[in-house]
This record gives structure tokens, sequence and C-alpha cells, in this order.
């Protein structure tokens, strides 16, 4: 993937689901053991051209998520790499014991392309946005989770699962066309490390996938109040970077801000590693709450949520003058 | 051929007799009805079949998992585990349960237990057979009961629509489920109506009889999967267990051990 200001802004138009598509042809050029599989939702993962390009390397499994599941597990073990795309919760939900079973407890390496997660799927409402699915994966064995934070590290992490044998993998997609992007310069990824995106003093903020663009704008507003907050990057949830418990000591206040419900995503994990290191950083969660909400469109849910740009500024000032 | 089956009566035999004596030797309750009904149907397999351990060529899935003892039964006489590993069934950590843990080196293919997902992953490897032109085949056995879920319906569709012809699914139709008999729309009669319904091919055969089970695998189709449907008896072999579904999961005391293995002997 050639990473440059034009491609990265063309991408985040395109979004999440258009640019895996497009990424995955890229691969498909370099890496003829990969096979592509979807439950119904080819079209709706970019992978129309993919097909016509690529026939013998796309197969159209029908709407039945559990056996798309068991399919690919019998792929993997023949040596293929193995994407499938679905919703992220007809995957995390619907086929979740096939993942505990084939991907968990037999560990076969499948990366699992999770649709649409968060509130991304706006209109379609609650029974497709993927509200609790880092709750319900990170439960399982020998899986990552993976939640890039705008297309260029999208790209970055399928073609790291691509060429390396990293195992059984959810990799969750969030945002929609136009969504911020996050990453300006081309960087390093690593599997299983986060990203520092901006250095700070007042407050630690931890964060994953594209609500890392709305924190980069809050983040702006900040420094003009001479707010300077440090931005931390968590794309893999799981094995998460132990190093963010340093991090994490450093500062007085720690937010984490996801879209994800505020049950056992990475305001839990971050939780647990706070109990388990007994460090004395107080912990704040700017999260989905523990209901099903209204549906609108994307970027309404977000201000809806205080999870656009504008309500995290409010929220971090409010929290920081109770210090 | 008769010395064929002969040899395969044999193997039968020895495997029912395994499944006696560990499920003895381990002291607690295990699956023993559910595995007596497909010994008939793992022996013809084993001998029939080129299943191997280094370099797979056909492929076994047991997808009713709790019909292992069985699956353990036979991968012992085939020499890919050791008699004093069997001694090892349903003791404290060992590898050998209730179900099978996938262990290649000793030609566990799968983890199962949950019902309705080995046929899935059969159609992942038959796919790739297919893409490889590797000319095997891949055989999965399902219980009737196990019939009910459906996700085992969701793979039986994309076995047709990939033209899945070197797929075979073997549903041990012993006429018991976990609570009791069989409800009446998964009977052996529903049972092959609904696979032909699918779009398989169809050959439906006594479970026990491993003639009618060998041409029942000859009988493949140029274009789609074969369904056996085996009409069995559950606890097969032993008078005192045969459709008493108290042996779906038992416990056998010495005494009623030692009746077991007088009743094998006779058959």
């Amino acid at each position: 993937m050639n990473f440059n200001s034009t491609n990265a802004n063309q991408w985040s138009r395109m979004g999440p689901r258009a640019m895996f598509g497009k990424f995955m042809l890229d691969i498909a050029k370099k890496n003829k053991k990969l096979i592509v599989l979807s439950a119904d939702l080819g079209r709706s993962s970019g992978l129309a051209r993919f097909k016509i390009e690529f026939p013998n390397q796309y197969i159209s499994i029908g709407i039945s998520e559990q056996n798309l599941i068991g399919v690919a597990a019998g792929l993997a073990d023949e040596g293929y790499k193995v994407f499938v795309t679905s919703f992220a919760p007809f995957l995390s939900m619907r086929a979740s014991e096939q993942i505990r079973m084939n991907l968990g407890y037999m560990k076969h390496g499948v990366n699992l392309v999770a649709l649409g997660s968060g509130l991304s799927m706006g209109f379609l409402g609650n029974s497709h946005f993927g509200l609790e699915d880092i709750a319900i994966m990170r439960t399982i064995p020998n899986l990552n989770i993976t939640c890039p934070a705008d297309c260029s590290e999208l790209g970055k992490v399928l073609n790291d699962y691509a060429f390396n044998d990293r195992g059984p993998s959810y990799i969750r997609l969030t945002g929609i066309p136009g969504s911020e992007k996050v990453y300006e310069k081309n960087y390093k990824y690593k599997f299983g490390k986060n990203m520092t995106l901006s250095k700070g003093d007042d407050i630690l903020i931890l964060s994953h996938g594209s609500i890392l663009g709305q924190i980069k704008l809050s983040l702006k507003s900040l420094k003009k109040m001479k707010i300077s907050a440090e931005l931390v990057n968590v794309v893999s949830l799981k094995p998460i970077d132990e190093s963010v418990t340093k991090i994490i000591s450093k500062f007085k206040k720690v937010i984490t801000i996801e879209e994800h419900t505020t049950v056992g995503g990475l305001g839990s994990i971050i939780a647990e590693k706070i109990l388990k290191y007994k460090i004395k950083t107080e912990l704040h969660s700017f999260s989905l709450p523990d209901k099903f909400g209204p549906t609108a469109k994307y970027n309404h849910l977000l201000k809806y949520h205080g999870l656009d740009a504008n309500g995290i500024t409010k929220k971090i000032i409010k929290l920081l003058k109770k210090i | 051929m008769l010395k064929k089956i002969n040899q395969i009566q044999k193997l039968s035999y020895k495997i029912r007799r395994i499944i006696l004596d560990i499920s003895y030797n381990c002291g607690e309750p295990s699956h023993i009805g559910g595995a007596l009904s497909i010994v008939e149907i793992l022996s013809t397999i084993y001998s029939y079949f080129d299943i191997r351990i280094n370099k797979p060529l056909d492929r076994f899935i047991l997808s009713k998992g709790h019909g292992f003892l069985a699956l353990l039964s036979v991968l012992h006489c085939k020499g890919f585990v050791k008699k004093k590993d069997l001694l090892r069934f349903q003791k404290n950590e060992s590898e050998f349960i209730a179900h099978p843990i996938m262990n290649k080196s000793i030609g566990i293919e799968t983890s199962n237990g949950s019902l309705g997902q080995g046929l899935s992953f059969g159609v992942g490897l038959a796919i790739s057979y297919k893409r490889k032109n590797k000319d095997n085949s891949i055989i999965v056995v399902v219980g009737d009961g196990e019939c009910y879920e459906g996700s085992l319906w969701e793979a039986a569709i994309t076995a047709t629509e990939q033209n899945l012809n070197n797929l075979y699914v073997v549903v041990d139709c012993n006429g018991y489920q976990n609570d009791g008999s069989i409800n009446k729309m998964m009977s052996y009669g529903e049972m092959k109506k609904k696979w032909k319904g699918f779009g398989w091919n169809i050959n439906s055969c006594d479970g026990h009889n491993i003639s009618a089970l060998i041409s029942a695998f000859k009988k493949k189709s140029k274009s789609k999967p074969t369904a056996i449907i085996a009409k069995t008896t559950k606890g097969k072999g032993v008078n005192f267990m045969e459709n008493n579904n108290d042996w779906h999961h038992g416990r056998l005391t010495k005494e009623l051990y030692l009746q077991s293995i007088k009743s094998i002997n006779l058959d």
C-alpha cells in the first residue's frame, strides 16, 4: 500500500468497507493462498471488483454465518489465508460459538472482518450495531482483536494479517465514508503495539477505532484552552500492549473513549489492569450506555451519545474542573 | 471382498470390546449407546478409505462428538493411539474425554462436542480438496438428533452449491436423542426426505451391515455430495443396552461390564 497524503484523504472519503475491498484486491495479487468468504455481504464489504478480478479467490456462502465460520476453518486447515466478512453482530453473536470452537479452541487462523461495528450502520438500527462485540469476542481465548483507527491503519492491519501468521483474529471496522482520518503521516504499524498519537500532561486518553478522529479534533480545541492531553491508540485490544500500564501510572486521570457499550470494552480492560497492578490513576469511561439507544445518521448518533468532538471536549473540560 | 468384509467385522468386534473396556476402566458415566451405534460405520470408513496421520488423504470428521469412544477405539486399532493412552480415557486432566479434542498427531481432526458444526468444517476441507485437484474424500458422521441443529443445514446447502461430490455425510439414525426417542419429524423416513430435499445424493442402508455400507459409499454422484442415511441401533451389540436410552450416557459396574462382554461375544 502506498501511503501518502492524497491517498490517505481518498481512503478516508471511501470509508472502511470500500477500502477493505480495495486492500484485499492488492493483497490477492500477491498472495495466491488468499480466499475471501462472505455471508452475502460481499458488495457491502467493497468486494464487487474483487469478485470479478479474482473469482477463484472469493466464495459466496449465503446468509449463514455459523456455517461461514466452519467452512473458513476447514479452508484455513488446508493452508489457505482466509478472510471472512459480515456485520459485527452477525459474526460476534450469531456465530459466536462457531468462533469459540473453530478459532478459539482449535486455533484455526481465520481473519474475521466485522463490518459496520459501533454505531456506523446508522438507520439500519440496533440489530446491525456492533455495541457488544468486543465484550463477547475478548472472552474467547486465542482470538486477537484489532480495531483500526482509520482506513490507512486498516490497510496496514490487513497486510499484517495477510502476510504473517498471527492466528485467529477479529478485525473491527468502525466509521463511515468521510470519517476523520487519524494518521496524517506514514508510520510503522506493529502487531499488538499501541501507538501514541500525541503527547500531553494534563490527562491521558486511550481509545480505538474511528472515534479517534473525533478525539483528535477535540484535542485541537482543548489545546486552545491550554489543556494538553496524551492520546494513545490502543489498536490491539487483544493481545493488549502491556506497556499501557506504565503510561497510565504517569497520569492522575485516564479516560477510555470508545464506540462500544460500557460493559466489557476497553474501559473494562483498563479497569482490570488498574486493579491488577494497583495503579492509583482515576479511570473514566466515555462509551455507549448499557441499553439500546435511538437510531439516526451516524454523525447524529455520535453527537447524541456525546462522542463527537464537541461532546468529548465538553466532558473532558468538566472532568478536569473536578481536579 | 468377502475376506475384506470379514476383516471389517473383526475390526468392529474389536472396537466394540475396546469401547466397553475403556468405558468400564474410567469408572465414570460415558456415552456408550451412541458409540456402539456407529461401530460398523467407523470400521468401514477406516477400512474403505485411506485415512492417515502424515500427509492426510481421505479425512474423517466426527461431528457427533459424543461418539468419541468409538473414534478413540478405531484410532487405537489403526495404531494411532497407544493402549496405555486409551486407559487415560476420562481420567482427570486427560486429553481423552467425552468429546474429541483436536490432535492431528493421532488422527483427531477436530474438537467437537457442540453439535451441528462438523459438516461446515468438512465442507471447508472438501472445497480445499477440489481447489487442489486432490482426489480424496471427506467423510463426516452426524447423529440423527444432531440434525435438529440449523447450522448443519446451512452446511448442507453450501455442499450442494459447491458441487462437493467428494463429501460424504453419514447420518447415524439410531432413533434416540438425549431425552429419549427421536421426534417424529427426524425419523429415518423423514431423514431421507430432508437430505434429498436439500439436493444430496441419497443412499440409505442398514448401518450395521458392512457390505451395505461399502455399497453406499461406492454409489457416489458426479456432481452432488452423498448422504448415507444409516439405520442403526443405539447400544448395538450389548443386549441390555440396545434401544435403552439410559445408555446414552451411563456407567458400567463390574457386573454390567462382564455381562456386556458376554453379550458382544454371543453376537
